[in-house]
């Protein structure tokens, strides 16, 4: 019972928490407490979430106007030579997709969250293989580095899809540091994939059965499956890519004997199942952040948590829907599409389940709260345009143009990005011991929504007449809606910006709370909420027992209805 | 049908709307007045016609999507909506209901979207089965793609060849209306895309194999033409126009577009820099001294230039060597560029033009 576990850690002395049970700046960069590594991984995306969004603030700047002029005026002012400024644009946007992608979206759950509270939530001490996480951290600031070298050496403008033969033969950017990082990217990936599998499927508290794993875990289980299976395929792919650019090797230059298609196939064969790699997380928190601020039972636990693995296991056969009108066969589409559409089905059944979730709950619209029900609105509008993108003679007109760009904003950042923000609203205080300011924080989250929908939404518009993505110019028609979707940005912006404030605000000596926070900051059931605000460093002080399921909240009236369980 | 009521001012003024949409694009300052005015802010069609016969089936069923997506999304809110007001907390001892599943309800909305799914993707599959095959009496076109300019060459209609341009917006592909049309399409460098979006059609255009496209063009007027596959610096002005005429006139236009001849009085230079246009040279080479994929053409003429094989004269021979084989002394500086060979494509009158115009950039 809910009761039992909250009480499980009470009645010992509060203890130094993680945070300062150990001391120095070694005591964090060779850590093996989870904790800590997750902490790290939040740092270091948070931090290059700023750097690609920066990004995307420059060219979103740039399409103001038609014609080329902002970007050639910062150089201008700047010394350098104004005429490079479709390169500019070019580097840009790559910068953004490439930043977002890799060093963002992939890490921020699983590497942040994820680490932080997959063993608590399961009732363990850590995660299986705590070395191998530490290396897989540094794997990952690795290839960061990799990344930043690219900005340094020219910067890299084949779009963060690295298509073929631009990337190979054609482009005279960093391509080679760029892969490479991607490459060693990978690598880490799989790394804490395999951890969190093996973490999952081992470390689970005495009675932690399957069907009693919060659903976040579930949803990092369906991750990991996808981690680990997929993401060597893209290492190759790169390391072709590669091969061909030193070597002058052709596998993908038609120049060279190659076919430009099949590196399209190699690459959405991981870079699809990446997509699920980068919502399924979202998902999951998603679960916990509906289920612990309605206090009701989560609605289809089990369908949830196997809809998470059907789409991990659906996401494999779906990548040839990037490829419609690529050239590869017609057969191969209608395949493909058949196929994108079975993957419609388990995520309509999520979506239903969450708001099925609110009835008769008790609905409290705390900070996280709103990023939960802002979720289901952004969320579904990225999962019916994913309609329009399947059907095959729709998607000839829609591909590569402003549609597809709305449709994945809505699902990435919509998506993940709006439930990783929710997640660290609600595990905040689990992690630092501290609040944030709860009133700033909900006006910051009204900014986000609109901002996010100023941007992205008449984006829809934009594709549907005929406006193709990537462009630096563009006919002077749409500027209308592109200076909407400029300023939706900068509104987006000062939303981001307003919750780094509150939250770094929090963090500040003098914000100290006087007493220590209480352990369950919501009235959570599941064990992350049972030990100490913030957690010792083993977690737990002894092994917690586990009887009941993690949405078992003492609120429910269990007087009368048959589905009581 | 339900969008030609949709898109009533449109179909009405079917043939002025593509020369409308075209003079907008050339000048921004056109714009429509009138009763038209807040129609075509709401409306997405207002500036894109519905210009060959796949465009109205493509466009139903995005329409057929589009309302099935809004009644979900609005009966999704309206629900959420409504539990968020019906059930906000209100005391913290609040009960919840100990509801966990319903397999009922669960199986009728796994099977209910499951079954529109199927319909629409059947819908879709039918309609691009039907953009694959093209009927065997279609004009036959074909269309190269290079960093940043389409050829379009006319098997029928020999000599004939039209280029877009970086710098204009000139027509690129002229077809007849109401005939079917194929466009077989490859690629002498990276990837590239051939769409137009006023007949909903769109196809890689791929280095090392053959793509191919058709469509039938129901609008009279010029539409715009776009790259959509990313492919380097100038993508974005990888663009052109789309004229349709009428088939009678069709054959003329192309007898008269495919001339590329001094006119009369016209100055050499002069019709050095028209083939400097047409020919796409000023899609890599400027005339302002900033160097683009490859060297400026300002003060270019009589310069002693360095290349990768030494130091060179800029003469009449280098410049036709330069043009036919482009690889053979490349400037320094300008080592990993390919530029493609222009060998049979300039005759001498030409050659002679484009010197004389290269001459006047000091």
């Amino acid at each position: 019972m809910a009761d039992d576990k909250s009480t499980h850690d009470a009645g010992h002395e509060r203890e130094p928490s993680y945070l300062v049970a150990q001391k120095g700046l070694k005591s964090w960069l060779f850590t093996v407490d989870h904790k800590r590594l997750g902490l790290m991984y939040l740092a270091t995306t948070l931090l290059f979430f700023f750097v690609g969004g920066m990004a995307a603030i420059f060219f979103r700047t740039e399409l103001l106007t038609p014609g080329p002029g902002e970007i050639s005026g910062v150089l201008t002012a700047l010394g350098m030579d104004p005429t490079t400024s479709a390169t500019t644009y070019n580097k840009l946007f790559t910068v953004h997709g490439a930043v977002m992608v890799f060093l963002v979206i992939i890490p921020s759950v699983p590497g942040a969250l994820g680490n932080f509270l997959l063993p608590l939530m399961l009732g363990a001490k850590d995660v299986a293989f705590p070395r191998l996480n530490l290396l897989s951290f540094w794997v990952y600031s690795l290839g960061a580095l990799f990344f930043i070298y690219t900005l340094f050496a020219g910067g890299l403008d084949t779009g963060w899809t690295f298509y073929t033969p631009y990337s190979s033969n054609f482009s005279g950017t960093a391509v080679i540091s760029a892969t490479f990082g991607a490459f060693i990217l990978g690598f880490s990936s799989i790394l804490t994939g395999l951890n969190f599998m093996v973490t999952i499927h081992k470390m689970r508290a005495p009675g932690m059965t399957w069907n009693r794993m919060p659903l976040f875990c579930w949803s990092i289980y369906a991750t990991a499956v996808i981690q680990v299976l997929a993401t060597p395929v893209l290492a190759i792919t790169l390391l072709l890519l590669i091969m061909e650019r030193t070597l002058n090797i052709g596998i993908f230059d038609p120049a060279m004997g190659g076919d430009p298609v099949l590196f399209q196939h190699f690459f959405w064969f991981y870079s699809h199942p990446a997509v699920y790699i980068m919502i399924l997380p979202g998902f999951g928190i998603i679960s916990e952040l509906i289920a612990v601020h309605s206090r009701k039972h989560i609605f289809g636990y089990k369908a949830i948590a196997l809809s998470s693995v059907a789409i991990a296991i659906i996401s494999f056969v779906v990548w040839g829907h990037h490829m419609f009108v690529s050239g590869q066969s017609e057969l191969a589409g209608i395949v493909f599409s058949f196929l994108t559409f079975a993957v419609a089905v388990p995520t309509a059944i999520k979506v239903f389940s969450w708001v099925a979730t609110l009835y008769k709950g008790s609905i409290q619209f705390n900070t996280p709260m709103l990023y939960g029900l802002m979720f289901l609105f952004t969320f579904t509008i990225g999962g019916l345009t994913g309609v329009f993108l399947g059907t095959l003679s729709v998607d000839v007109h829609l591909h590569d143009t402003y549609f597809v760009v709305a449709h994945f904003h809505y699902v990435m950042m919509g998506g993940t990005i709006i439930a990783f923000v929710g997640g660290l609203h609600h595990w905040w205080a689990k992690m630092t011991g501290r609040n944030y300011d709860e009133k700033q924080a909900r006006w910051a989250s009204l900014f986000i929504f609109v901002g996010f929908n100023m941007t992205f939404f008449n984006q829809f518009v934009l594709g549907q007449q005929g406006m193709p993505r990537r462009y630096y110019t563009y006919v002077p028609q749409f500027q209308q809606q592109h200076v909407l979707s400029t300023v939706g940005a900068y509104i987006l912006l000062a939303g981001f910006l307003w919750i780094a404030f509150y939250l770094l605000a929090s963090l500040r000596k003098s914000a100290a709370p006087k007493e220590p926070l209480p352990d369950n900051t919501w009235g959570g059931a599941s064990l992350e909420w049972s030990t100490q605000t913030p957690p010792i460093e083993h977690n737990f002080h002894g092994q917690p027992r586990v009887d009941s399921d993690p949405y078992n909240f003492p609120q429910i009236d269990r007087t009368g209805g048959m589905d009581h369980h | 049908m339900i969008l030609s009521m949709l898109m009533a001012p449109e179909a009405a003024a079917a043939a002025p709307e593509g020369s409308a949409t075209a003079g907008q694009v050339l000048d921004p300052s056109v714009h429509t007045q009138g009763a038209n005015a807040v129609w075509e802010t709401v409306n997405p069609w207002a500036t894109l016609p519905q210009a060959s016969t796949f465009a109205e089936g493509t466009d139903l069923l995005y329409l057929f999507i589009v309302v099935l997506s809004l009644f979900f999304f609005v009966l999704i809110m309206g629900v959420q909506g409504y539990f968020m007001w019906k059930y906000h907390r209100k005391s913290d001892d609040q009960k919840t209901s100990s509801i966990t599943h319903n397999g009922k309800v669960e199986f009728l909305w796994s099977a209910i979207p499951a079954v529109l799914l199927v319909w629409i993707f059947v819908w879709g599959e039918v309609d691009f089965l039907k953009q694959t095959v093209p009927p065997p009496d279609a004009v036959q076109v074909r269309v190269t793609g290079r960093q940043w300019f389409w050829t379009v060459d006319y098997p029928d209609y020999p000599g004939v060849q039209l280029t877009s341009s970086v710098d204009d917006n000139v027509v690129t592909l002229v077809v007849p209306k109401g005939k079917p049309v194929q466009l077989t399409m490859t690629s002498e460098d990276v990837l590239h895309d051939f769409y137009i979006p006023a007949f909903r059609v769109k196809r890689d255009v791929v280095p090392g194999r053959y793509t191919s496209l058709w469509f039938e063009a129901t609008q009279v007027g010029e539409f715009n033409l776009y790259c959509a596959e990313y492919c380097g610096d100038q993508h974005s002005a990888m663009i052109g126009k789309v004229k349709v005429l009428e088939p009678e006139l069709f054959g003329e236009y192309l007898a008269e577009a495919g001339k590329l001849e001094q006119e009369e009085g016209e100055p050499l230079a002069a019709f050095g820099e028209r083939i400097y246009k047409r020919r796409g040279c000023n899609a890599c080479h400027s005339l302002d001294g900033s160097p683009k994929v490859g060297p400026s053409w300002k003060g270019m003429w009589g310069k002693q230039e360095t290349t990768d094989k030494g130091t060179v004269l800029v003469d009449d021979n280098y410049i036709k060597e330069s043009v036919e084989e482009p690889n053979a002394q490349i400037v320094a500086g300008f080592e990993g560029v390919k530029m493609p060979s222009y060998k049979g494509q300039l005759d001498e009158k030409h050659f002679a033009a484009l010197i004389e115009f290269i001459k006047t950039l000091e």
